[in-house]
């Protein structure tokens, strides 16, 4: 039915391929132009403006994902011409299976922000949408763009909006968290840049699939620059995805973040990710006597120590939202280190993996908004509860003096109804944790098993010591999330503090229940969606169908005349 | 040139680096700043360094590099000139309004120790 489903969008898309690839960066663009004008005192028209854009972005990323699967296994990439010039002089935007899912994703994650935002956060500040808008826009724009340069501008709009998304709110703890990643990542992009320039002075193009064209013919004596040109873009977009050691900016700003915009935030690491995979998948094939590619072992060592230190940090975090910034950190380290083995089985249940992990740590932010102020209304909340609560794993009695039921007097508890709010947020904070942990049954454990599964191999493979070391660190991460996160909603769920009920706006429960939603429908759908992320892993590891498709496009002739300066002297 | 070019950059950078790394705000700012001219002049060279020549085809002259500078990198550092400059404005902006809020310009807010 779901195949039926998206065959018909796709035969009903085709006409406006491929003008529809560039709708996902217009569209937000023409909307954060037009929100500015409406003004912020029109409330109502700005959040009508803001989720029709939104809600039709989505729309439009599922047409794509629609087209591009309706190939079946033969690679359908749908290629546009912004400006319509000829291929290695002009921006390309290319949308393949890879793209078309990271869009969906974003498309997702952002209606359920906005819908959340629109509850409270909006008025925390001036400027929200229209700066939400940019910041889909540049997400969008990195995840279609196949041009190196244009992949640097859209990065940058991305962080622009972002630095101004997260002194959303203000307060001195956003000002300070903003000041740090501003400056790490002002840095990164003047690396970012190095390497856009090594790039284009050995291979004098930054079209991506021309470089990757180009690359081959280039002398030995030169691969030296090519690498350190590779390594400075990787550092970069390594910062970017907040990989071991270049990861700690990560949890001070997007544990600040208004929790809207924390959910978006999510999504930055990923591109970070993405960029990587493109970019290592284009511009470094195997060479020499080596069978992987340059930096494989780097990333895959990164990776494991992002995830370990994710983990060790978790224990002594108590803090909902710092939890969830650390389990974003854990998912972008899985993602790193089990993207540098480059096995397209593997990649396959890492961007299974992705899709469950982001919309996972997504909803979590969007809870521990609504966990704490709970928790704000029913005691005093101390400002800093690392340091104010005791340490973890001390039962020190804490919240238990007072009218305890421990054991006598169990009757008087019974048939005590939970206000239905509390168990609204208990019990989609336990999908969350069941998805980050990867237990069953939902789609975290179905993509760790996937992953791990392909680690290991068939029976009889030799299994290197870099693969076991996945396999016990994944674990071992997986077994120390889910003590925490069972710890703290023990904490926050059950401990009997008296405490009202909290209050919930169900414009608040939208968001939340359409994430839990997805998610369930992700793990209910998990065939076809692993058939497909796996058909995307194989595209993307073997970068010559996307090379090729850029390759042989060419510009539309103009209908009157063809002077124009690239397109009559190129053939 | 390509010396001059070279050591310019690399001291640039080098002061850049040092700047960055100080605990005073306003010191970071010039920094980062230091290191964009440095990252930006970089991006010229892998262009074609030569002098007097121009980017704009003109009649009569063979379009080749031996004639003309490399207008791409020329775009390229425009580019990367306006979005430093947005960016570090947006950086003093949060610079100030973090000095207004701890009174002190210590890049973590802290009071001063001496």
């Amino acid at each position: 039915m779901m195949s039926a489903f998206l065959a018909t969008i796709a035969a009903a898309v085709a006409p406006w391929m491929p003008h529809l690839v560039v709708v996902p960066v217009v569209l937000p663009l023409v909307a954060a132009a037009l929100l500015l004008v409406i003004g912020e005192g029109r409330r109502g028209w700005l959040v009508a403006g803001s989720l029709t854009a939104t809600a039709t972005t989505l729309a439009v990323a599922i047409a794509l994902v629609a087209w591009v699967d309706a190939k079946g296994a033969t690679p359908a990439i749908a290629v546009y011409l912004p400006a319509n010039w000829d291929v290695p002089f002009g921006i390309v935007l290319v949308a393949d299976r890879l793209s078309a899912l990271m869009l969906a994703v974003t498309a997702g994650v952002a209606v359920c922000a906005l819908v959340f935002a629109v509850a409270r956060w909006q008025r925390a500040g001036v400027y929200f949408h229209p700066l939400f808008q940019l910041q889909v826009m540049g997400i969008n724009g990195a995840f279609l763009t196949a041009d190196l340069f244009n992949l640097f501008v859209f990065v940058e709009v991305m962080l622009t909006a972002s630095y101004a998304l997260l002194l959303h709110g203000s307060g001195r703890s956003r000002v300070q968290a903003s000041l740090h990643y501003i400056a790490i990542n002002l840095v990164a992009s003047a690396l970012f840049l190095l390497g856009v320039a090594m790039i284009y002075g050995i291979s004098g193009t930054l079209g991506m699939a021309d470089v990757a064209q180009k690359l081959p013919a280039i002398p030995a004596h030169d691969r030296g620059l090519l690498y350190a040109g590779a390594a400075l873009l990787g550092i970069a977009l390594l910062t970017k995805a907040a990989v071991w050691p270049l990861n700690f900016w990560l949890v001070p700003a997007y544990s600040v973040a208004a929790a809207p915009v924390a959910a978006i935030f999510v999504l930055l690491t990923k591109v970070g990710f993405y960029a990587i995979l493109r970019l290592w998948t284009l511009f470094l094939a195997p060479h020499g006597d080596s069978a992987a590619r340059f930096g494989a072992d780097a990333l895959v060592l990164g990776g494991l120590a992002t995830i370990a230190i994710a983990a060790v940090v978790m224990i002594v975090s108590r803090n909902v939202r710092r939890l969830a910034a650390l389990a974003a950190m854990m998912s972008t380290g899985t993602l790193v280190a089990v993207l540098g083995f480059g096995s397209a089985e593997l990649l396959g249940g890492a961007l299974y993996y992705l899709l469950g992990s982001t919309l996972a740590v997504a909803t979590l932010f969007l809870l521990a908004d609504l966990v704490e102020r709970a928790r704000e209304r029913g005691t005093d909340a101390t400002a800093d509860e690392d340091i104010a609560e005791p340490p973890p794993f001390s039962f020190d009695g804490r919240g238990v003096t007072g009218h305890v039921n421990l054991d006598d007097e169990e009757a008087a508890l019974i048939g005590r109804p939970i206000p239905i709010a509390l168990a609204f947020l208990g019990l989609t904070f336990i999908v969350c944790v069941l998805l980050i942990a990867g237990v069953p049954p939902l789609a975290g454990f179905l993509a760790k098993f996937t992953m791990l599964a392909a680690l290991v191999g068939r029976d009889g493979d030799a299994v290197s010591l870099l693969r076991w070391a996945v396999v016990v660190v994944m674990i071992a991460s997986s077994l120390v999330a889910l003590l925490v996160l069972v710890r703290t909603g023990a904490r926050y769920f059950w401990a009997p503090q008296g405490r009202a009920a909290p209050r919930l706006a169900v414009i608040e429960c939208l968001p939340i229940g359409g994430l839990v939603a997805a998610v369930v429908w992700i793990t209910v759908a998990a065939g076809p969606m692993l058939r497909y992320t796996t058909v995307a892993a194989e595209h993307v590891l073997d970068a010559s169908e996307y090379v090729q498709a850029v390759a042989r496009t060419r510009a539309v002739p103009s209908p009157t005349h063809d002077s124009r300066p690239g397109g009559g002297a190129v053939r | 040139m390509e010396i001059l070019l070279s050591i310019a950059i690399g001291v640039l950078g080098a002061c850049g680096v040092w700047l960055v790394l100080r605990p005073r705000t306003f010191q970071v700012l010039m920094g980062l700043s230091l290191l964009s001219y440095a990252v930006n002049l970089f991006l010229f060279s892998m262009g074609s360094l030569s002098i007097g020549h121009e980017p704009i085809v003109a009649p009569g002259r063979t379009a080749d590099l031996a004639h003309y500078t490399d207008p791409m990198v020329q775009a390229l550092v425009l580019t990367a000139i306006v979005i430093g400059f947005a960016t570090t404005a947006l950086f003093l902006v949060v610079l100030l309004a973090l000095r207004g809020l701890s009174d002190s310009d210590h890049v973590d807010g802290e009071a001063d120790p001496s």
